[in-house]
């Protein structure tokens, strides 16, 4: 599906990138109608920081716990930093949880 | 005291019954349950027994908070020397069995010997029983808790049964309470079944005294219960998803060891984890998960409670199963599921039914299936072993064959109840068996989390999540995040878990808490329970101590540094997909810094200095 862009670009230089966005356990609610096992194609900005697609989708920011891109967790610090997200990266959220 | 101060010992060769005093001063040093009951069994048994023979013993043990109102304070443990592992057995399990053993005025069972014919342990506060079991020998956990319940007339009483499974020598057979809770691991029902003892059956209606400071131990319970339930993890996630939605989460980082661990990512994970078990069924509209449920005096109710599809292969002609009961938790998810190949998630329900109906482990189960896989891709195993059963990575209807057969112990399910170590030793393929010291890998690859490598080499259970849960750092940030594929200092990683863990494991508590208290949440608990001063220095002291206790029965049982290894896959394969990919296990990174905090030698055996620190007995 194609959403919106999150904001307004910085500059005329950007262009539209599709990811897959997944939200899990008690973020699934979230996700836009369409998706499948937790996951849905998004279009965004190709400057989008993790935050800005996390706001975008009105999930708290509290409880996006494990960021994870590709599998490989992001800290905090690095989720407001554009240009980590790259064309068909998969973004996927937890809130906190554990098993075992 | 929360300690009754007295347990039981039944001998099963000559028929007495005992009452003894607890030794209080092993209680200070150990705690309880896991602690405790190894002190028991170092002290009375020789390291080196037949595990199956009579010379072994197998103690059923609560902590000081079992039974008591601490949140999850409901826990017993099955201590024995393991037939599959050759070291100590030590299996935990919720439910509501250990509770009522301590209102019985019970802290411990000792079982020695072996009875001539099959037995029941009846214990009603004060009076304990052995009476025949021969009309529950042959039956199922569930058959056999129906018929007892029929004959003792009493719904309050609490039974722990095995399965035919262990009838039948499955080297991983549990024993099951309440139906569907498990002392799981290491096949501590085969041992049971080995002293030809079917069920243990309780009724306590002492309650529990003896609280050390009453009024403080109702607070200080108080306040840790808000700690879980504001907890987003033990307050929210665990009762709505349970374990499994890690099923998602491990595939994403791609550490979900797939197909006996050749492969480290599943396509079909999201099929089997927790969010698919709440999605509705087409047939019926309903979903797999009916709703959560909760052990004795826990306030997380992570479990989970299911039913098949009425029109599912597996059950459509047996209406005795659509029930429900307990479902899929992650370890058995994982291990029936993507460990061999198999993406259907009411077979995998089916066959958590049989292996709780007839008391296999799960996880034991189902890597043993997926060796036995591979096996059959291989041609090692062929259609003549299996009458005909195309045993193949994915087919579901192989795995509940598999999972009948083994229950039974019929068939090539006598070959299955080997466990993956013999079966693959048998067919001449050792190399393609996922264990450490025969006991088969939990969930959790460790090419992509690399603490748990460390972790599982040197659990003293063989492989084992539950005795150092680093996935909770590596993964998911508990108490805070380490990066998954470093190894670079995953040694003292693994080391606090470990010890961290044996004093939960022995105070009756739920490892699961540790989700959200840490020690100065629990510390206080067991401090305004029992007498002595309880700091969390303390508990990890003793933590620390059953650790060095159990690595030296270990020891003394033959066991030494070479065991301390992971199967070659995981060491030289290197992962071929999601972050791990092109990356193996360090574990030569991380032992030797390892031994060295744990104050063993280079070669990784107990020093004598280790263990005079520790005042380990010779």
């Amino acid at each position: 599906m194609s959403l919106r862009r999150p904001f307004e670009p910085a500059s005329d230089s950007f262009y539209i990138m599709k990811i897959t966005f997944k939200l899990f356990a008690t973020l699934q609610h979230l996700l836009p109608p369409g998706a499948v096992k937790n996951a849905v194609t998004i279009e965004v900005s190709d400057d989008a920081s993790m935050h800005d697609i996390i706001d975008q989708f009105k999930v708290p920011r509290e409880l996006a716990h494990l960021v994870l891109i590709n599998g490989v967790f992001y800290c905090e610090a690095d989720r407001d930093q554009a240009k980590i997200l790259k064309e068909d990266d998969v973004l996927a959220i937890w809130p906190p949880v554990a098993g075992g | 005291m929360s300690w009754t101060r007295k347990f039981l010992r039944v001998n099963l060769t000559s028929g007495a019954i005992t009452e003894e005093a607890l030794n209080m001063q092993w209680a200070h040093d150990y705690l309880g349950q896991r602690g405790l009951a190894t002190r028991y069994l170092v002290d009375e048994i020789d390291p080196a027994c037949d595990a199956l023979g009579p010379d072994n013993k197998m103690i059923m043990t609560t902590g000081p908070l079992t039974g008591t109102i601490a949140s999850t304070g409901g826990r017993y443990s099955v201590v024995c020397k393991s037939p599959l592992t050759g070291t100590v057995a030590c299996s935990n399990s919720g439910g509501f069995f250990g509770a009522e053993l301590k209102f019985a005025g019970w802290d411990m069972i000792i079982f020695e010997g072996k009875a001539a014919t099959p037995m029941y342990l009846s214990i009603e506060d004060d009076v304990a029983t052995l009476l025949p079991a021969d009309d529950l020998w042959g039956k199922t956990v569930w058959e056999a808790d129906k018929m007892l319940r029929q004959k003792h007339q009493d719904p309050q009483t609490k039974i722990a049964c095995v399965g035919r499974s262990a009838e039948e020598g499955c080297l991983y057979s549990a024993i099951v309470n309440d139906l569907h809770r498990a002392a799981g691991r290491s096949g501590v029902g085969t041992v049971m079944a080995s002293k030809n003892l079917k069920a243990v059956i309780v009724r306590g209606t002492k309650g529990l005294g003896g609280i050390q400071d009453p009024k403080r131990f109702l607070q200080v319970t108080k306040d840790a219960k808000k700690v879980l339930a504001d907890n987003a993890v033990t307050g929210q996630g665990l009762p709505a998803y349970g374990t499994q939605v890690l099923m998602n989460v491990i595939n994403e980082v791609g550490a979900l060891p797939t197909r006996n661990m050749r492969e480290t990512q599943f396509e079909g994970a999201s099929n089997v984890g927790g969010e698919a078990m709440h999605e509705p069924r087409k047939s019926d509209g309903k979903p797999n998960l009916t709703t959560n449920g909760a052990c004795f005096s826990c306030t997380i109710a992570c479990g989970r409670i299911s039913t098949i599809d009425r029109t599912h292969f597996s059950v459509k002609d047996k209406p005795e199963y659509w029930i429900n009961s307990g479902g899929l938790e992650y370890e058995a998810a994982w291990a029936l599921g993507p460990d061999t190949g198999v993406d259907d998630i009411d077979a995998l329900t089916y066959v958590n039914f049989l292996c709780n109906e007839d008391g296999m482990d799960p996880i034991s189960f189902g890597s043993t299936v997926a060796a036995a896989m591979e096996l059959f891709e291989t041609g090692a195993i062929t259609t003549e072993q299996t009458g005909g059963v195309e045993l193949k990575f994915g087919s579901a209807e192989a795995l509940c064959w598999a999972a009948e057969m083994t229950a039974k112990g019929e068939g090539f399910g006598i070959d299955l109840g080997l466990g993956s170590k013999r079966l693959c030793e048998k067919y001449g393929k050792p190399e393609l068996s996922m264990t450490v010291k025969g006991q088969e890998f939990p969930a959790y690859d460790p090419r992509g989390i690399q603490g748990m490598g460390l972790a599982y080499a040197t659990a003293n259970r063989g492989a084992c999540h539950l005795r150092g849960y680093t996935v909770a750092s590596e993964i998911l940030g508990i108490p805070e995040k380490t990066d998954p594929l470093e190894s670079d200092g995953k040694a003292g990683l693994v080391k606090a878990f470990q010890d961290a863990t044996a004093a939960v494991d022995s105070a009756g508590l739920c490892v699961f808490t540790t989700f959200a208290w840490t020690m100065d949440d629990i510390a206080p608990q067991v401090d305004a329970a029992c007498e002595g001063d309880w700091s969390t220095e303390r508990m990890m002291e003793v933590g620390e101590r059953i650790w060095n206790l159990e690595k030296d029965f270990n020891q003394k049982a033959g066991i030494t540094g070479a065991d301390d290894t992971l199967p070659e896959r995981l060491l030289k394969e290197a992962a071929n997909t999601g972050p791990a990919k092109g990356r193996v296990n360090e574990l030569d990174k991380m032992l030797p810094e390892y031994y060295q905090l744990r104050g063993y030698s280079t070669d990784g055996s107990m020093t004598d200095e280790t263990r005079q620190k520790w005042a380990l007995p010779s």
